[in-house]
């Protein structure tokens, strides 16, 4: 029962990221990356991470996806003003016909030249930890205990991150932000 | 009802770090660049979370996991909010589009 929920949420994963690789539309890639980022956080119950799999649902489909979407919407570039009906706005174009193929090839190349390394690594490094996970514990406790304790210098220093994160996103983003605004000063 | 080998969460890692390193190899909108990054930092928080099943004292893995998702959660908005402004000045999205440094 376990496992089939396991390769369930592995197969949403890894179909979605696929999907996200292989799709020229823009809007399409975000909601297969949702696909993606729920498998994920399904991945992250069956490990026992209750706490990071609710944290992985609410940061990064409830912000970052919805951020990702809303990039999508304002760099949206119409093609022609005259026709608005045209179902190739939100595509990829693929620039340089004579380049693409041979760009696949090298980026599946690579790629797949680093999965298989990591394979080999994987089979034969043989992870075999001494102690087995012990059962189904919720992690918040743990989770509160540590951050207050043992990680709060790096506590304070992310929260301190995000805050200026944030503030210079908004700074950047709004229309205030000239690029030429010092140049003429 | 036994857990699951963490052979198989380093796979499921393994594979989406490389079809994220793809994504970013091979696109041409910076926005799908950003959710290739996105899909790499995504599997390093599976393989961390992982390893942490097998230290349930201190899950130090779980608060790697839960800084990066932080980290990301910051850079994708700065991210963002830098195309906008691209998005603004060239008024494209393509990264090889963007040329020139000034204009």
């Amino acid at each position: 029962m376990l496992q089939l929920a396991f390769y369930a949420f592995a197969a949403l994963t890894i179909i979605g990221a696929f999907a996200v690789l292989v799709t020229r539309n823009v809007l399409y890639a975000a909601f297969f990356l949702l696909l993606t980022l729920l498998g994920t956080a399904g991945l992250f119950v069956l490990s026992s991470a209750d706490f990071l799999a609710i944290a992985q649902i609410m940061i990064y489909v409830g912000g970052v996806l919805v951020l990702v979407i809303f990039g999508v919407m304002l760099t949206h570039k119409p093609d022609s003003s005259t026709d608005v009906s045209n179902q190739q706005q939100n595509r990829i174009p693929s620039s340089n016909r004579r380049g693409a193929g041979s760009s696949w090839v090298v980026g599946a190349l690579v790629a797949g030249s680093l999965f298989a390394a990591l394979f080999m690594v994987l089979v034969r490094a043989n992870f075999r930890l001494l102690n087995q996970p012990v059962g189904w514990k919720s992690t918040v406790n743990t989770i509160g205990m540590q951050l207050m304790t043992e990680y709060v210098v790096p506590f304070e220093t992310v929260a301190i991150l995000l805050l200026a994160a944030l503030v210079g996103a908004t700074y950047l983003a709004s229309p205030l932000a000239k690029p030429t605004r010092y140049a003429t000063r | 009802m036994q857990p699951v080998d963490s052979f198989l969460f380093l796979l499921v890692g393994a594979a989406l770090f490389c079809i994220g390193l793809t994504v970013v190899l091979l696109k041409r909108h910076a926005i799908v660049v950003l959710m290739g990054i996105e899909l790499m930092l995504n599997a390093v928080n599976i393989n961390l979370v992982a390893f942490s099943q097998y230290d349930p004292d201190r899950i130090q893995g779980q608060m790697l996991a839960l800084f990066v998702i932080v980290v990301a959660a910051a850079e994708s908005a700065v991210a963002l909010a830098i195309l906008i402004q691209v998005y603004r000045h060239f008024r494209t999205a393509q990264l090889d589009e963007l040329t020139e440094l000034n204009q």
